[in-house]
């Protein structure tokens, strides 16, 4: 009966109770999205490669070699020569290998010289393959697959004429070497949506008029001249490698970091996301903290609501005292109410973050590659609703002892 | 003789401050059943003298006994189960919590009471008696209190003072929010189901027109001393 008059009691005050509700259901709703964002944040970032054991590079560090292979940010230090990658795919332990070569642009972009094997093994998001929206991957030398954002930035359609330039600036543009694009990929969320995919041996035909960086003077070698070539490259920048058995993995990382020929360092693509996540969480991590501090705002407020009712309610308590409530009782009525609220706020904030989850979810997959499951509440989420009904009870023990303290007073008859 | 169901003796109260009124009850008695009127202007002490009948002022000096129990035997908790049990209280007005319904109105002083819920037996079944022993009609077990009429918000206070039969009654001029008609119409009721119950009623008011009804008729000069100021 208590509980009863509890909620009646609530009721009757609906337009300041349901404020009070509502802020605490934003809050939560915020807290729990950020929450969100930030695991799904994690876990796109962690899914950024799948399926890939080991990346192998030129000794460097090992988010150095991640950063460059993977998100196309900062540049090797070195190769790997073409003899050496060969020796590391012919080894047993290797079930396929693809080699990637990374220097050249177009425009604010990266191109990546591989193999048609990029297409067959690079993985994202829990084992998701590439896909081709548009055309098909690279049959020709002057065949290229570009990434969903590159499509989208530049305006780029099937059979459109693009130059690739040698470095990253673009002063010194390979003008004679007119590639096409033959594929445009369907968007990943991944730095391969901000990429130009071409042959290995493209990337070695752009380079045959080159020497350390500068055009030969006067020579060009046109397109029909460079098909006929031997455009076996002589070196590669990193190597994507998967492994027969998961088991071998760590010897077959230890037999490529111990290579007698070249310095080279093979990484787990996980461990090495993890350690780069431990850097730019931080900032997640900070946006969390402020969300928490709008649930303790909200709480706060709640907190003010029931203080400001107390005098208008005393009329009521003086009602339980005289039918022999001890003042006690009082004090607990007010920690039940502060808790129902919070935990109405709690229920309603879940049930803010599912519907915002329903309209923003594909939204923010295909402007950020951001993918936010929509599944039951975790654990987790179910503790911090649990803290905020928890959270809730104790800032109202404020307003509750001095309830106690003037039904105490007031005892049965309210004195004004 | 009866053992007296209320008993003031040599009672002494002081509000605490300097300017503190202070109240002085060299003895008084009510019989079990008896219907007393304390006649007495605002002022005159019924505001103190109230709460310590009723155990939410305790005496400076000097015992009150509800029932034969001496109030400052009971500890504060002990004291708020004791009024809940052995005394029903009718305010001047606003006595009933307007949220609730008013069966739950009714039925909020058994909560506290579990020998007087006891002695209720089926508390639901005994309201409704009630009720429509003061003459509210059934339907109104489930409306909202807030929505009910002054006079009839008096009745269902009534109800709620009488259910599982308490010795006493205190009521503190439940007539004053009434106008003259229904003022008589609701003491008939009041009277007829005190009797009923055989409650004790101890009436606080400061009209003299309603003494024709009671057993006895006191001035509250007649048994308390009153001073205001730290005299």
């Amino acid at each position: 009966m208590i509980l009863r008059l509890a909620i009646a009691s609530l009721f009757a005050r609906a337009l300041t109770v349901g404020m009070t509700i509502l802020a605490i259901a934003l809050s939560v709703a915020l807290f729990l999205g950020v929450e969100k964002v930030r695991t799904g944040a994690k876990a796109s970032f962690a899914d950024t490669i799948s399926g890939t054991d080991l990346i192998v590079g030129a000794r460097s560090g090992a988010v150095q070699l991640l950063l460059y292979s993977v998100f196309r940010i900062g540049n090797a230090t070195n190769n790997i020569t073409w003899e050496s990658y060969q020796d590391i795919a012919a080894r047993p332990e290797v079930k396929w290998s693809v080699p990637i070569s990374l220097g050249d642009s177009h425009r604010q972009f990266r191109v990546m010289g591989t193999t048609t094997g990029f297409f067959d093994h690079y993985r994202y998001r829990q084992g998701r393959a590439l896909a081709l929206r548009d055309g098909a991957v690279m049959t020709d030398l002057f065949d290229t697959v570009i990434g969903a954002d590159v499509a989208a930035t530049l305006g780029y359609r099937l059979g459109d004429p693009i130059v690739v330039a040698h470095g990253l600036a673009s002063f010194a543009e390979h003008k004679d070497q007119p590639f096409r694009v033959a594929g445009i990929l369907e968007k990943t969320g991944t730095p391969v949506d901000r990429t130009v995919i071409v042959s290995l041996e493209a990337i070695e035909a752009i380079h045959v008029d080159w020497r350390s960086g500068a055009k030969i003077p006067g020579q060009t070698t046109s397109a029909e001249v460079l098909r006929g070539m031997d455009l076996q490259p002589k070196a590669v920048t990193a190597v994507l490698l998967g492994v027969e058995s998961p088991l071998r993995t760590f010897a077959l990382q230890r037999a490529i970091n111990d290579y007698p020929q070249e310095p080279l360092l093979a990484i787990l693509p996980g461990v090495a996301l993890q350690e780069l996540w431990g850097i730019v969480g931080i900032a997640e991590t900070a946006l969390l903290a402020v969300s928490a501090m709008v649930v303790v705002t909200a709480l706060i407020g709640m907190m003010a609501t029931i203080f400001s009712s107390l005098n208008e309610r005393r009329r009521e308590m003086a009602i339980f005292r005289a039918m022999g409530a001890r003042p006690a009782v009082i004090l607990a009525l007010l920690v039940l109410e502060a808790v129902l609220m919070a935990a109405c706020g709690a229920g309603v904030g879940l049930g803010l973050l599912y519907a915002g989850l329903i309209v923003a979810q594909p939204m923010v997959d295909s402007a950020f590659g951001l993918w936010l499951p929509i599944e039951a509440p975790t654990l987790r989420e179910l503790w911090v609703m649990g803290a905020v009904v928890c959270a809730g009870a104790i800032v109202s023990t404020l307003p509750a002892i001095r309830a106690y303290r003037l039904s105490l007073a007031d005892g049965m008859m309210v004195r004004t | 003789m009866a053992a007296p169901v209320l008993a003031l003796e040599g009672l002494e109260f002081q509000w605490p401050g300097r300017a503190g009124f202070a109240l002085q009850v060299p003895g008084f008695q009510l019989l079990p059943g008896e219907t007393v009127l304390l006649l007495g202007e605002s002022g005159s002490g019924k505001s103190t003298l109230l709460p310590l009948i009723c155990g939410t002022l305790l005496a400076t000096r000097g015992t009150v006994r509800v029932a034969g129990t001496d109030l400052a035997d009971l500890s504060g908790g002990q004291r708020d189960r004791f009024r809940a049990e052995q005394i029903g209280v009718i305010f001047q007005q606003f006595n009933l919590l307007p949220f609730g319904t008013v069966a739950d109105n009714i039925l909020l002083p058994l909560r506290f009471a579990p020998d007087r819920r006891r002695r209720a037996g089926d508390g639901r079944a005994r309201a409704l008696m009630l009720c429509r022993a003061l003459g509210l009609p059934e339907a109104v077990l489930s409306a909202r209190a807030g929505t009910l009429s002054v006079g009839q918000q008096q009745r269902v206070a009534v109800a709620r003072a009488l259910i599982g039969e308490p010795p006493l009654l205190v009521a503190d001029e439940p007539t004053s929010a009434l106008d003259a008609g229904t003022q008589a119409a609701f003491l008939d009721l009041l009277f007829e189901q005190a009797r009923a119950c055989g409650s004790a009623l101890l009436m606080v008011s400061h009209d003299p027109r309603l003494a024709a009804r009671f057993d006895r008729v006191l001035q509250m000069e007649d048994i308390a001393h009153s001073k205001r100021g730290g005299a």
